[in-house]
């Protein structure tokens, strides 16, 4: 191990004859870590005493990659970051990208993506709530969780044709309107998903050795939460009141959604203050029922007309139309030839959601090319990953994978 | 929450007040757009930044408690630009409930801001990031590393002059075609 894996101050050997420091290499491949982290433990027995962390094992150039992909292609490639949620950074990038473009949404767009967003917290949640027995040892929560995502897989593949990388979204629209149907099976989900989220709460929430082990285990103070940069379900945990869709509302989160005076979804911000992993739990859970909540407002009342914005030529027309008229299919050219394409303003934007991990921010620049020239990520996961260095420190070996898990880490987005 | 100062043309007009004699030049994000919706961005000269960050959080009209982000663009060739490297701070008010972005713009042969981590705790790893990928030196920050790539890494893969398909590794290998397999 070379000086440069450790932060200036830590020791390396123990001082001198008798020392107990020791230092312990954790992953980058260890199965507790669930993807590829890595951090160098100083250890007094089993008590952590500090931590470095080391990222980047799995950066693979994503920024660089949308300077050379158009707006719409590189749509597939922020699926690849946060890939327990992947439809929710297709939103957010477009969001993006439409505050650069100067477009509003069509009303049914916004309802669709507004579903799908809240769809998308709850498949994020349910693996973290799971997780969060399983790195204690409880398989059942886990398992629970697991089947509950198996049905928002299906829904994501009605809707788009993919299970997983859905890259649903388009530069003011979505790639195809929600099929016939769609939203009796979205309701029939939601039906079935409380008993769920009740047979992971009947294993977890009262359970003496979970709450032992996750009470008071990797506090985060609010301020530090602010200072570092964290958002989401973690700086709620603390007791920061922030919440994108309630402070900078978009989509159907914002009065007037419609344009026809439709008042915006409701739905309630849980907060907590204990500021542990314990609150990390219940806060996600309860995130999952008031998103359970607003999709049961929407879902029925999914506006009619056109799903993508019909007065500029920015999306790709819809299939049918490319197949079967002689205008669609010139538009269609029209639109992926390299030459033709994106006529986008000279500047820069930036549009934020809030994702399940917090703050997915885009700031994207444009010299009015093709591609931009500068699509830049804000990654919740980088921010939330830095605290993790101080709040681990005084406790155990074991309690590294629930609190890295509470942090709910993604090593793709962190990486990128 | 959205009361006083809850635009962000008003933090502008505190931050000339307090500074008359830095042009921060402040304009919307995207030139065309206009408005209170606007995103806003000033310009802050190297020298001065960490003072000017450290009142824009500490000032109770501004309040910017949280630095969302920290980037850079390589404007290398972009239409109109007249400096190399602009470093981005999305700064948030979560108080004010506003937003704003300060760039801070370096030039080429030794790109070097002072670090905002003394301001922002949070700012370690993002300035770890661009130092990784646009190599901007961040003087006095407590630990700049790469993050991202190897320690050994050479290069700056985001600066423009950097080609997307990678330099060095897979240089070395000849490229093998149709023909010479």
């Amino acid at each position: 191990m070379t000086a440069t894996h450790t932060r200036p101050g830590m020791q390396l050997v123990p001082e001198g004859p008798g020392g107990e420091r020791w230092i312990l290499n954790y992953g980058p491949q260890h199965p507790a870590t669930h993807t590829v982290f890595r951090m160098v433990l100083e250890l007094d027995g089993e008590r952590i005493v500090s931590s470095v962390t080391h990222v980047g094992y799995l950066h693979s150039g994503f920024e660089k990659l949308g300077e050379v992909l158009d707006y719409d292609q590189y749509v597939v490639i922020v699926d690849r970051m946060n890939y327990v949620s992947p439809i929710a950074n297709g939103i957010a990038w477009h969001t993006a990208c439409e505050r650069l473009f100067g477009i509003e949404p069509t009303p049914r767009c916004k309802a669709i993506r507004t579903i799908c967003a809240e769809l998308a917290r709850i498949q994020d949640h349910l693996l973290n709530v799971g997780v969060a027995g399983l790195d204690l040892g409880g398989f059942t929560a886990f398992l629970y969780g697991f089947n509950a995502r198996e049905a928002i897989y299906d829904l994501f593949e009605q809707l788009s044709g993919s299970r997983f990388h859905t890259s649903y979204t388009r530069v003011g629209g979505v790639s195809m309107d929600m099929p016939d149907g769609w939203p009796a099976n979205v309701k029939r989900f939601l039906r079935e998903l409380p008993r769920a989220l009740d047979d992971v709460e009947a294993l977890l929430t009262k359970n003496r050795i979970f709450i032992e082990r996750t009470r008071g285990i990797g506090y985060l103070s609010p301020e530090d939460a602010v200072a570092w940069g964290v958002t989401g379900p973690v700086a709620r945990a603390s007791g920061v009141r922030r919440d994108l869709r309630k402070d900078e509302p978009y989509l159907c989160y914002a009065d007037n959604w419609d344009g026809r005076g439709s008042p915006a979804v409701d739905f309630k911000v849980p907060v907590s203050r204990l500021g542990d992993v314990y609150a990390r739990y219940l806060i996600r859970l309860e995130e999952m029922r008031q998103s359970a909540h607003i999709i049961e407002q929407l879902i029925d009342n999914i506006p009619p007309g056109p799903v993508d914005v019909t007065d500029e030529k920015l999306p790709l027309p819809d299939k049918r139309e490319v197949f079967f008229s002689i205008e669609g299919l010139i538009h269609h050219f029209e639109r992926i030839m390299t030459n033709r394409g994106f006529r986008p303003p000279v500047g820069e934007a930036y549009g934020a959601n809030e994702t399940a991990n917090g703050e997915l921010g885009y700031y994207v620049v444009s010299d009015g090319g093709r591609c931009p020239y500068r699509a830049r990520t804000r990654p919740p996961s980088f921010f939330q990953y830095q605290v993790f260095d101080r709040i681990v420190v005084g406790h155990q070996i074991s309690d590294i994978p629930p609190i890295l898990n509470s942090l709910n880490i993604i090593a793709a987005e962190l990486d990128r | 929450m959205k009361a006083w100062g809850s635009s962000t043309s008003s933090v502008v007009q505190v931050l000339r007040d307090r500074f008359p004699e830095i042009d921060f030049a402040p304009g919307a994000l995207r030139p065309d757009e206009a408005g209170p919706a606007a995103q806003i961005g000033v310009r802050v000269p190297a020298d001065r930044l960490v003072e000017v960050m450290r009142f824009l959080r500490d000032d109770p009209r501004t309040r910017f408690e949280q630095l969302v982000d920290l980037t850079c663009v390589d404007y290398l060739n972009f239409p109109g630009a007249r400096d190399r490297y602009g470093v981005i701070y999305s700064l948030l008010s979560i108080t004010w409930n506003h937003r704003l972005w300060v760039k801070c713009f370096v030039n080429d042969p030794d790109p070097c801001v002072p670090s905002v981590c003394g301001v922002w705790k949070g700012a370690e790893w993002p300035e770890r990031e661009v130092y990784d990928m646009f190599g901007i030196r961040f003087e006095g920050h407590p630990d700049l590393r790469r993050i991202l790539t190897w320690e050994g890494f050479d290069a700056h893969p985001l600066r423009k002059d950097y080609p997307v398909t990678g330099r060095g590794e897979r240089e070395r290998f000849a490229r093998v075609t149709r023909e010479t397999a």
